[in-house]
């Protein structure tokens, strides 16, 4: 709504109502994440303001524990493995459901989906069932594979849609060039959607970082990750060590989310150029 | 040459280019289906099969089976009237000898005890007190002997409710129903029937979650969509940082500000309005308010998409024609909304459903939700076949809505704002 619409005096006012609203809700949804973050560089060991001073001895605390060390480098590798695992699964079934035709692709869509919706707690039951008996639970690649489930929805929604804007005859041209189609590929299809790609791999790495549920049921001792060790941490007695981890986790969701506002940006000056 | 040979000869080689044309066509749609198939093999194993086996599991009732076979094979034949005759008592001293040499009993008392409380005991002690077998013609004096509850009818129609293969036991478990002596579904006794509340405290907090979603949302969404894109993308900021941000760090930061001497607490006392800290967390307040937290942005996202597709002429146009800010609101506006409404309210409802981090860390007992039953079924008791059942009632509550929504969104365009 342009200013010069707000015409007259009640409107006006509805206008600020919703901005006085919008900035409530606003601190409602910033000032918990900003709340703990001082907490975490406070020399004291109680969680409440004022601070009694400043020190690093909470980071310190993480980096020195083999408990945090250990969850972080299970984050990072169950992570880093299971995107490359849903990248490689969802940009596959992204190309062929862009081309394929049929009146059951709905249906095998919503299948392909339905990881996002069912609730954690139910696919982690069946998980926990279906791989106890093959060794699967307490394993890396166990958890590995269940978070690859949940990543690859995120994976071929966001390449489908870049697909979507995917001129194919370019594709075709570079056929009737003589590519072939993993020429084609490589050459001209993969330059054209990789930023679609970058930002399904950043949906799937935060999806598998994040996850808990599925941590809780499957995991042993061996393969528990930062939200896990969060999670029994904030069970028993929050520690300001805690929220040393949260703001490390914090500040690996502001680094994502920057790269995927990035690419946002990008692809929007690219589609500005192209009109 | 006539014209007929022509037409003839024409048909003859467009006939097989039709063909090769559709060939062509199904090999594409072949392959395209080949690259679908990975995901959907993968998506089989660690997705599809285990849920499915979840299922199995609610109604799969062969422990007794296994353990007691002959007495299984034996109470077959069983009308139920009276209770069972020499042959079956024999068969179950039998089978129970066997058992014992096998260490299987505690299998079958487990199952047993979840239909008749004191099935445990019974079974085993009486298992620990046959120490051979009874004379031929004396099994039935022998076992009531060891145990009164042998002279029973309802414990034969325990053991024989229990033969499985399959059981509606869990399922109706899940529901607070219980089958009676006589094979007639009833209500569960009061003290064992807890679900129908929990699942009604689950709806009740999922509702309560979604209406406060929407009446903090729209407004935001609202603002989003109308002001000019680079201030919105500033604000969406707001929006999506919390949103990206995981899941137990906004759990833990609620702790930390809810507390008995958190930030909020302190600052109510500082302020004067308190003098004894408030109890804002571990109880149903400290619920919603993280989870309302939690599931905004799945609220406000869906709703901002919906209201960034409505032209600013049609409210122009309704103001020209004379209606009041209010009327055209009201009558222009907000109809055009009610899908993006639909949309957000649903997705908001089916995430709140299957909550479990928020409720289990920062709820009390009486605020847990049905997915905390279901870990706790699994994980602590292994009562299995009830914790299934109480993920097939979720799982089809989840299905039914996830249909309502796609029917909803369909043809609207799926965005990237779900994350789990």
């Amino acid at each position: 709504m342009s200013d010069a619409s707000l015409r007259t005096p009640s409107q006006r006012i509805a206008w600020i109502g919703t901005i006085v609203i919008s900035t409530l809700v606003f601190i409602f949804l910033i000032a918990p994440i900003l709340a703990i973050m001082p907490l975490s560089f406070s020399s004291g060991s109680y969680l409440t303001y004022p601070l009694p001073g400043f020190s690093f001895r909470w980071y310190n605390d993480f980096i020195s524990s083999p408990r945090w060390m250990n969850a972080l480098k299970n984050s990072m590798i169950i992570g880093v493995a299971s995107t490359l695992l849903s990248m490689v699964l969802g940009t596959l079934a992204a190309l062929g459901l862009a081309q394929w035709k049929s009146r059951f692709k709905p249906l095998v869509l919503a299948f392909v989906l339905s990881p996002v919706v069912v609730p954690g707690v139910i696919t982690a039951v069946g998980l926990y069932f279906f791989f106890a008996p093959i060794g699967l639970t307490g394993s890396y690649l166990g958890l590995i594979l269940a978070h690859t489930a949940l990543a690859t929805p995120f994976v071929v929604i966001t390449v489908g849609a870049t697909l979507q804007s995917f001129d194919t005859n370019l594709a075709r041209a570079a056929a009737s060039l003589g590519a072939s189609p993993l020429e084609a590929f490589r050459r001209v299809i993969l330059p054209l959607i990789l930023p679609g790609l970058a930002s399904g791999a950043l949906f799937a790495f935060a999806t598998s970082f994040d996850e808990v549920v599925i941590v809780l049921f499957m995991a042993g001792p061996e393969q528990r990750t930062l939200p896990r060790e969060m999670f029994s941490g904030i069970r028993e007695n929050i520690s300001p060590t805690i929220t040393a981890a949260a703001v490390i986790l914090t500040t690996v969701s502001v680094i994502l989310l920057a790269t995927l506002e990035g690419l946002r940006r990008r692809n929007e000056r690219l589609k500005g150029e192209g009109t | 040459m006539t014209a007929a040979s022509l037409t003839d000869a024409d048909a003859k080689t467009s006939v097989p280019l039709k063909r090769r044309l559709k060939r062509a066509e199904r090999a594409r749609q072949l392959k395209a289906f080949a690259l679908v198939g990975p995901l959907l093999l993968f998506l089989l194993f660690t997705f599809a099969g285990p849920i499915a086996g979840m299922l199995w599991h609610a109604v799969d009732d062969r422990e007794v089976r296994q353990v007691l076979p002959q007495t299984v094979a034996s109470l077959a034949g069983w009308d139920g009237k009276d209770l069972p005759d020499e042959k079956t008592y024999a068969a179950l001293a039998g089978d129970l000898q066997a058992a014992r040499a096998a260490g299987t009993i505690a299998i079958a008392a487990k199952r047993l005890n979840y239909a008749l409380n004191g099935f445990r005991t019974i079974l085993i002690s009486t298992a620990r007190n046959l120490k051979a077998m009874p004379e031929p013609g004396t099994a039935k004096e022998a076992l009531g002997k060891i145990n009164p509850a042998w002279r029973e009818r309802a414990t034969w129609t325990t053991i024989r409710d229990a033969s499985g293969p399959v059981t509606g036991f869990y399922l109706l478990g899940a529901l607070d129903l219980v089958r009676n002596a006589d094979g007639a579904i009833v209500a569960a006794p009061p003290d064992q029937a807890i679900y129908r509340e929990v699942f009604a405290r689950t709806f009740l907090i999922s509702l309560g979650v979604t209406v406060l979603c929407l009446i903090l949302g729209f407004p935001v969404a609202y603002l989003l969509a109308t002001l000019p894109p680079g201030r919105s993308n500033l604000l969406m900021i707001f929006v999506l940082l919390p949103f990206w941000t995981s899941l137990l760090v906004r759990t833990c930061a609620w702790i930390v500000l809810l507390q008995s001497k958190g930030v909020v607490n302190d600052s109510l006392r500082w302020l004067g309005i308190i003098d004894e800290p408030l109890r804002l967390i571990y109880n149903r307040f400290g619920v919603c308010v993280a989870m309302t937290h939690v599931l905004l942005p799945f609220m406000i996202l869906p709703l901002y998409s919906s209201m960034k597709a409505i032209s600013p002429a049609y409210m122009r146009a309704a103001a020209s024609l004379g209606a009041a800010p209010v009327t055209a609101f009201l009558r222009v506006y907000l109809p055009q909304t009610l899908p993006g409404i639909g949309a957000g309210s649903l997705l908001v409802f089916i995430l709140a459903l299957g909550y479990y981090i928020t409720p289990a860390l920062v709820g009390g007992a009486a605020d847990q939700m049905i997915s905390y039953f279901i870990a706790l079924y699994t994980t602590e008791t292994a009562n299995w076949g009830l914790a299934s059942a109480l993920g097939a009632v979720l799982l089809l509550a989840t299905v039914l809505l996830a249909l309502v929504y796609g029917k909803l969104v369909q043809g609207q365009q799926v965005t990237g704002g779900m994350k789990n």
